[in-house]
């Protein structure tokens, strides 16, 4: 016993693990792409967490009236110009981030409440229920998200809420579709057949085995879907249907700038350009998220 | 599926907590108005009696009528989904013509400037706004320079073909209206353009990546031990293999162009299906927008069939199996 204690204390000490996380963030580091991704996230976030104080005029996102400065060009006072009432278009963009953020995260959060639990019973339980779940999931899926959204926003009255809800409601059948493929692969895992030799309960093996090793491709799915989102209900408040004026929408002040094309161009490119970026960059996080993740998934 | 589909617009015409007896009456009609539009519509019925009357109805071709034009809805998508059918296979033909050739493009030039510019579309394609995209073309090449028409289908001077299909450009083609095709040419530029891009991105993100898997196989490595020209290994013995993931995808952005095609005929005021719905969805007009949704449904449906089968012609693994 003395004699093994003592070659252990002569061994040379083990060198220091690098601990999981770091090298995941070393290998996302790598990739210039993702970390532009990243970046503008980061600047986007910041934009939306600090929003009312970096603005020149936070009374314009509330639907302030100037008309004296109505329709100015890009200047230092106005950097993106103003509107047909005279609000500063810079203060409802940077404002607009905040909105948007919102949407996206509620859209994709519900979308997951939804989806992530019937991909389960779907993949795991299978039977009469799992069988109809898939049913419904292809059903949902044969029409066009956006036809189907603006369906149910017809159906409920123009708003940022019923938006937010319409897009929730064609956008968890993608969870269910991507969980339910997973839990399938999952249930044949040696390590969770051992577990219901084991005697583990159904609950048990989902918490513990199933759930864990879904949280990967959820996450991929999930920050591509934030851009998406956030593109999907900037659509319907350009069609009309979303936020209702004086909201500071993206989609909607593009929708209005419309009208004052093409001498008054500020008024509908900024908020487009604010929309491009922010979906460029939470699709290529996606992207980068991906490729570290879910590296068999990429096509 | 299709009782599946069938279900879902009933119960977001019916079962949803929306009201469309008072949508439709308008703000200010009364109580009675409204219970007067209820039950001329079978709104005060049960859900089960106004299920069996909206199936039937569907059986006889009755898609119900538009509550603002009083024109039946089965009319309408008539005379509208011509014009949408059009817009998008000229996208889907002009994603595919570009997405093929330059995500093979990037494949063989892996890693040079090629790739990395065709990188900035398929990137770009994505997160591009279509409606803001749609709205900054016009601008540009619209209103500044006036190359090309603002929007519509045709010019105002220029005359409808004889209808022979119903599609404008295939029609103006048959009966030999030169003039009518070249304006309905030059006002599809900008729509076209503004709805392939999406599909343009991810056909070439996807032929790229097929094509950088397939260029590694030992197959095309022999055939080029062989001699055979670069030019022909590429295009003739691993495009067509590349291909086949490229249609799943092709037969899946069918689709959602149909859902695109919403906001594009918007911009441009192209008189689709997807504008129709968009003016209904506005007024609360309800049966259009149901029967525009039963209609692209059933469109994506039939295009995932069509590319099921192509699959069998393209793989010949796939239909051997599907004979035995």
């Amino acid at each position: 016993m003395s004699t093994r204690t003592l070659s252990l204390e002569h061994a040379p000490a083990p060198a220091a693990r690098t601990p999981e996380w770091k090298r995941y963030a070393r290998a996302y580091a790598r990739n210039a792409s993702s970390m532009l991704g990243l970046a503008i996230v980061v600047l986007f976030l910041l934009v939306a967490a600090a929003g009312p104080w970096i603005v020149p005029y936070p009374e314009d996102a509330r639907g302030a009236v100037h008309l004296d400065v109505k329709l100015r060009p890009p200047s230092h006072a106005h950097w993106f110009g103003t509107d047909e009432v005279g609000n500063d278009v810079y203060t409802r963009v940077v404002l607009g981030a905040r909105v948007s953020l919102q949407i996206g995260l509620i859209i994709t959060v519900l979308a997951a409440i939804i989806g992530v639990p019937l991909g389960i019973v779907a993949g795991y339980a299978g039977g009469a229920a799992g069988e109809l779940i898939m049913r419904a999931t292809d059903v949902f899926l044969s029409v066009p998200a956006l036809v189907l959204a603006l369906a149910v926003v017809g159906a409920l009255g123009p708003g940022i809420l019923n938006a937010m809800l319409a897009l929730s409601l064609v956008w968890w059948p993608g969870y269910v579709r991507l969980v339910q493929a997973k839990t399938l692969a999952l249930a044949q895992e040696t390590y969770v057949e051992a577990a219901q030799a084991g005697g583990a309960g159904r609950t048990r093996i989902v918490m513990l085995h199933i759930l864990p090793n879904c949280v990967s491709p959820i996450v991929v799915k999930a920050s591509m879907d934030m851009g998406s989102a956030i593109l999907a209900a900037a659509s319907l408040g350009f069609i009309g249907l979303g936020a209702q004026p004086p909201h500071p929408e993206w989609g909607a002040m593009i929708s209005h700038g419309r009208n004052y094309l093409p001498t008054w161009w500020w008024y509908s490119a900024f908020p487009g350009l604010a929309i491009y970026l922010t979906v460029l960059g939470f699709n290529l996080v996606g992207d980068g998220l991906r490729d570290l993740l879910d590296p068999k998934s990429r096509a | 599926m299709l009782a599946g589909l069938l279900c879902l617009t009933f119960a977001i015409s019916h079962v949803m907590p929306g009201d469309p007896a008072r949508l439709a009456a308008g703000p200010d009609a009364n109580q009675s108005m409204v219970e007067a539009l209820r039950a001329r519509y079978g709104l005060d019925r049960p859900l089960s009696v106004q299920f069996a009357r909206y199936v039937s109805g569907l059986a006889r071709g009755d898609l119900g009528e538009s509550l603002r034009s009083r024109n039946a809805v089965r009319e309408d998508l008539w005379r509208y989904f011509p014009n949408t059918f059009e817009l998008v296979v000229l996208s889907l033909l002009l994603a595919v013509a570009l997405g093929l050739p330059l995500g093979m493009l990037a494949a063989v030039y892996r890693d040079t400037w090629v790739d990395h510019a065709t990188r900035v579309v398929s990137v770009s394609g994505v997160a591009l706004p279509a409606f803001w995209l749609g709205l900054m073309l016009q601008l540009l090449l619209a209103l500044y320079l006036g190359w090309l028409p603002l929007g519509g289908r045709l010019g105002l001077t220029a005359t409808l073909p004889a209808p022979i299909t119903h599609l404008l450009f295939l029609d103006a083609l048959l009966r030999g209206e030169w003039r009518t095709l070249g304006d309905a040419l030059a006002h599809a530029v900008l729509p076209v353009v503004t709805l392939c891009f999406p599909a343009l991105a991810s056909i070439l993100r996807v032929n790229r990546a097929e094509m950088l898997d397939t260029l590694a196989q030992d197959y095309i490595k022999t055939a080029r031990a062989q001699g055979f020209s670069g030019f022909r290994v590429v295009t003739k013995y691993a495009l067509r293999n590349a291909m086949i993931p490229t249609l799943s995808m092709i037969g899946l952005r069918y689709g959602w162009m149909l859902g695109g095609t919403i906001l594009v005929e918007t911009v441009f005021d192209w008189p689709g299906v997807g504008l129709y719905a968009v003016n209904a969805a506005v007024s609360s007009d309800f049966q259009p927008i149901m029967g525009v949704t039963l209609l692209l449904g059933l469109n994506f449906m039939l295009a995932n069939l069509v590319v099921d089968l192509a699959y069998g012609w393209l793989d010949p693994r796939i239909r051997r199996r599907r004979a035995t």
